[in-house]
């Protein structure tokens, strides 16, 4: 697989780590235990588009949120993950 | 010498007839020439018996003359190169070959265990699920041995390989698989585009079957139109030519190549790999990958001198090799007229052409009267005599006669396949075309991809220049190339018509559809009798099409023969998955040069060299090499070493390279804030200029990692980490500042290889800093007391950082100066403690040290336990907020009955103790039940003069002084032992403050 990454450019996915779902947000700090644990311990696995978290361990650190396709890995974007997370966690335009 | 190949042609061919080659077989000596295959040298030897089979033992001989090879397996070459299962006919001939068959015993000629012939009925589809079953406990003991005995093929060389292999990664725009009439063409329109282009041919030399057809294009021999489009690819820096480079596997966006760099040689030139694997990145990709010919499934259809029509021309006209005196050819397709033709120009005698059409095509009927041979139209082979090698055959004509026809090579074909693999192997299924009686390549392509000439079903040489032109052009336009077709070449007319002949009926001996798995037509007959008619069932429990060639000569008629038995069509029956590799790699080519000490990246600390000449003993901590201890002459062991290490850091001074903690340099307005937010205690009353110590959660609530960080500025911080968690530290630093908290205005950089950092540690460690700091810098107790830090000069102006810090125990220093100058930092404290009496400290005095003073490390930051287990619970702030603090105050990690970290002695003072021993009550029955927790370290403590060890035991401050045992299942340790305070030596922490 490769990564379009925003700063480095097309790299083979080894440079990557992966995380996993993007679309979680971190409870805040009173939240019930019941919504820790579905933050902590729950991951839906579609087969289909998701969007997730990945890391450029061996390139510039940055991590990305990428909207992918986990039946074909087709990759359809690939954004800093700071850049969606001040955007509130939806698209960047 | 040469007079010994008595099949070989008076001229003709591409081999080097000068270049005399010798070679064994079987310890038989022979020779060929160079631009032989081992394949085409017994042939000219006259050696048509080659291998048995796998599970009969059936008499083999060679099939085919490229990578399809079922039956001419070999070992090759001997000792550490043994190379089980080769294929005869990909392995190019280089002088002092030793090859040898498989698979029988004890010769080739007389094999014992083709007695397996004898219980065919029990080896037929599917016997393993049936057989053997009884009694259950015979099948790993007797059964299984005994099978994996008689039926198998090589053996592996069971030492370690001498060679090395590499790995490369290459980008362009246009991949061309396969470097026949279609792949040169389509390398030549992409190249005249401008196009980086990159052409694989799994053969030594390029031009597909041009190298074996005697065919002519633009009215001259088609292997001058070969040599002059391979000097002008040659020609064009753009062009990288890899031969003897198989395309074994279409991945996300890469494709897989292995190279065979040094197989064609005995043993790789100094310094050469023996393959390479190529990871190959291209905009996109032609596959002109070609066609694999089809065997016809007959009576005794793998008698050896039974072969391919296509290999029988290869032999004739690529090697100068008549691969028999008598020749009896048998088709369902005008192709033959080419192996007719061939046979009869190069002088073997052409029996007969079976054609098993009723009504063959004018040409076929005018080549057979030209060769003089018989043609029996509507025919077939019923009977094939000799087992060891072919002495005739019995035709059956259309009106049902008999002739028994005396030959001793027998052409088959039963038409081409294209060889569509790599087309699906993004899941595609590839799409029966009835009237080319193919699969041709799925409708959903890899993308990029596309597939031109045999490979798409087109066979004819005129179809197969003009897809590659084409295919070429559009690949090249698509990767922004500006493009115009080339003039295609003039070619003569030929016909590639095919009628489908799926099975001789009527014949005698079995006949076989993979001749590798010994599979005939009567167990895919048996798989659909007992309902095995999905293709994929068939392939399971026949194992039609496994094992190293994949079903390469065999999955059509396989597919068809289950189709014809079911009353399916074909198209409705289908194929089974193409998985890759196309074709075997070795693990070697895999692994490349990540084997052995080079599997991971090895990681020097800068005083390494400085260790070494210290005559330390290294241990692996991640991937650096740490100076475990320094043994001096006269010590009996490493616990002799270590316990003087540990004394003389207690009683003077000792210097320790700590460089692999994990160093973060943190920066920003913000800096505070995230360390509040990712330690469990408070930062921002720290003060510049001093440090702390601090520990952090996973957001789960168990430890992630503990360290001191330092203040160097009010908007700076140096924060250290354990030497494993370096990296998974950064990262989460990294998460939770673009990610969880971008507004923070602060960033995060490691710069663990930055700098050198030694550690000074003992009562002395003052005396020597003094001699080591600038003047001008006071490391007075009142100017620099515990857990202070400086930015400073050190050695006559070199920039450093001094800290306070403590591990031991005692009054300490780390000392960190740029990462070039840590050597010489070392030999000069070594100098300027000389008088005190330093000494060299390891990793195993550290743990000692640490244990001494209830100190967590590795083995107690092991992912299980929270802050509250290892006795830091009072350091969570109540007052903030901070990563995995929610999780941290669930039940089970707040529990009063958690295992808490203790200090342990035994009660026999003179007893070892051991870590991972269990914790029971002194009268409770040594089950699992009764477990209360385990000893996480122990050490030999040179201060108290007995072992001490720490541990997590169930209610441990309440119980004090008790005795409990340690009970060592694995190594059979069983002694009592007395909970005590964690901190052995210097509660009060008066050494450290000094």
């Amino acid at each position: 697989m490769r990564i379009n990454c925003p700063h480095c450019g097309v790299r083979g996915a080894e440079e990557f780590a992966y995380h996993g779902d993007a679309t979680l947000r971190r409870p805040a700090a009173d939240a019930a235990p019941e919504a820790w644990a579905d933050y902590v311990y729950l991951r839906d696995n579609p087969a289909g588009r998701q969007r997730e978290l990945w890391y450029h361990a061996a390139g510039c650190h940055a991590w990305l949120v990428m909207e992918r396709d986990t039946r074909t890995h087709e990759i359809f974007s690939v954004t800093p993950a700071r850049d969606v997370a001040l955007a509130g966690g939806g698209d960047v335009a | 010498m040469g007079a010994n190949q008595l099949f070989r042609l008076g001229t003709g061919g591409s081999v080097d007839r000068g270049a005399l080659l010798h070679f064994t077989f079987d310890g038989r000596g022979y020779t060929g020439y160079r631009g032989d295959t081992l394949a085409s040298a017994l042939l000219a030897n006259g050696v048509r018996l080659v291998g048995r089979s796998f599970k009969y033992h059936r008499p083999r001989g060679i099939l085919s003359a490229g990578p399809e090879e079922p039956n001419a397996l070999v070992e090759l070459r001997g000792g550490a190169r043994r190379e089980p299962n080769t294929r005869a006919t990909m392995a190019e001939l280089f002088e002092g070959m030793a090859a040898v068959s498989q698979n029988r015993w004890p010769s080739l000629g007389f094999d014992l265990m083709g007695v397996n012939q004898l219980f065919a009925p029990i080896l037929a589809a599917g016997f393993y699920y049936k057989t053997f079953m009884w009694p259950a406990a015979f099948w790993e003991k007797v059964y299984e041995p005994l099978i994996r005995r008689a039926a198998g093929l090589g053996r592996a060389a069971g030492v370690h390989d001498p060679d090395h292999y590499e790995k490369c990664t290459t980008h362009c725009d246009v991949l061309v698989v396969g470097a026949g009439p279609t792949g040169l063409m389509a390398a030549l329109a992409a190249v005249r585009s401008g196009a980086r282009v990159v052409l694989c041919e799994e053969d030594a030399l390029l031009g597909g079957r041009l190298l074996s057809d005697r065919r002519m294009i633009d009215g001259r021999p088609a292997l001058d139109w070969v040599r002059e489009a391979v000097a002008e690819l040659e020609a064009t820096p753009d062009c990288r030519i890899l031969p003897r480079t198989s395309v074994f596997g279409v991945f996300d966006g890469a494709y897989g190549a292995v190279e065979r760099v040094a197989d064609h040689l005995a043993v790789p030139d100094p310094f050469q790999p023996r393959q390479r694997l190529w990871r190959i990145v291209a905009k996109r990709q032609v596959l002109a990958a070609g066609s694999i010919e089809r065997p016809l499934v007959f009576g005794d259809n793998d008698r050896p001198g039974v072969m391919l029509a296509g290999a029988v021309r290869s032999y004739i006209n690529r090697y100068g090799v008549a691969p028999g005196r008598r020749a009896v050819v048998f088709a369902n397709n005008d192709d033959a007229t080419g192996t007719v033709a061939d046979l009869h120009a190069a002088g073997v005698a052409v029996v007969a052409l079976v054609d098993a059409r009723a009504e063959p095509s004018e040409a076929v009927r005018r080549m057979a009267e030209a060769a003089g041979a018989a043609l029996f139209a509507g025919g077939a082979v019923t009977r094939v005599q000799g087992r060891l090698g072919l002495r005739g055959v019995e035709v059956t004509d259309a009106a049902g006669r008999r002739h028994a026809l005396d030959c001793d090579l027998l052409a088959v074909s039963g038409g081409w396949s294209p060889t569509v693999h790599l087309t699906s192997h993004h899941g595609g299924k590839p799409v029966w075309d009835e009237a080319r009686a193919a699969f041709l390549p799925p409708e959903r392509l890899p993308p990029g991809m596309g597939v031109a000439g045999a490979a798409a079903g087109a066979f004819s040489l005129a179809e197969c220049l003009a897809a590659g032109a084409r295919a070429g052009a559009e690949a090249a336009g698509d990767a922004g190339f500006q493009t115009s077709l080339p003039a295609l070449p003039a070619t003569e007319e030929e016909s590639t018509a095919v009628r489908p002949l799926w099975r001789v009926r009527g014949g005698r001996g079995k006949a076989f559809v993979d001749y590798q798995n010994d599979v005939g037509d009567a167990d895919v007959a048996l798989a659909q009798r007992e309902g095995f008619r999905s293709i994929e069932h068939l392939k399971r429990y026949t194992t039609l099409g496994m094992a190293t060639d994949q079903g390469k000569t065999s999955n059509v008629n396989g597919v068809a023969l289950m189709a014809e038995l079911s009353g399916q069509d074909i198209a409705r029956t289908g194929t089974t998955t193409f998985r890759p590799p196309f074709t075997p790699v070795a693990l070697g080519a895999l692994a490349g040069h990540h084997r052995g000490r080079d599997f991971k990246p090895t990681r020097l600390t800068p005083t390494h060299d400085w260790a070494k000449e210290q005559g330390a003993v290294f241990v692996e901590t991640g991937y650096w090499l740490r100076a475990q201890y320094f043994p001096r002459a006269g010590e009996a062991d490493w616990l002799e070493t270590v316990t003087r290490e540990a004394r003389t850091v207690r009683e003077a001074v000792g210097i320790c390279d700590v460089t692999t903690l994990g160093k973060i340099d943190i920066q920003g307005p913000d800096a505070a804030t995230l360390l509040e937010r990712v330690y469990i205690n408070s930062w921002k009353n720290l003060p510049v200029g001093r440090a702390r110590y601090g520990v952090m959660l996973r957001e789960d609530g168990m430890v992630m990692d503990d360290g001191t960080t330092a203040r160097l500025a009010e908007d700076r911080f140096v924060m250290t980490t354990t030497t494993v968690n370096a990296a998974k530290v950064a990262q989460h630093l990294e998460f939770c500042q673009q990610w969880l908290w971008p507004e923070l205005d602060v960033q995060t950089v490691s710069v663990t290889e930055q700098w050198a950092q030694l550690a000074v540690a003992g009562p002395q460690s003052r005396a020597v800093m003094e001699k080591i700091v600038d003047a001008g810098f006071d490391v007075s107790d009142a100017a620099f007391p515990y857990m202070s830090c400086a930015e400073l000069t050190v050695c006559g102006g070199v920039p450093g950082r001094l800290f306070r810090l403590s591990f031991s125990g005692e009054r300490a220093y780390e000392i960190a100066v740029p990462a070039r100058y840590g050597d010489a930092l070392a030999r000069r404290l070594m100098q300027a403690g000389a008088p005190f009496g330093i000494i060299p400290y390891g990793t195993e005095a550290l743990g000692v040290l640490r244990v001494e003073k209830g100190h967590a490390a590795g083995n107690e930051l092991n992912g299980q336990t929270t802050a509250g287990d290892l006795g830091l619970g009072r350091m969570m702030s109540k007052k903030k907020d901070f990563f995995g603090r929610a999780m941290a105050q669930r039940p089970g990690l707040v529990d009063p009955a958690r295992p808490v970290l203790m200090g342990f002695r035994p009660v026999d003072r003179a007893a070892r103790l051991r870590a991972g021993a269990h914790f029971l009550p002194l009268a409770a029955e040594k089950t699992a039940a009764h477990d209360q927790g385990y000893m996480t370290s122990v050490a030999f403590s040179p201060t108290l003069g007995h072992w001490i060890g720490l541990g997590l035991i169930a209610h441990g401050p309440q119980r004090l002084g008790e005795v409990v045992r340690a009970w060592d299942p694995v190594r059979g340790g069983d002694i009592e032992v007395e909970i005590v305070s964690p901190v052995f030596v210097d509660p009060e922490g008066v050494r450290l403050h000094g």
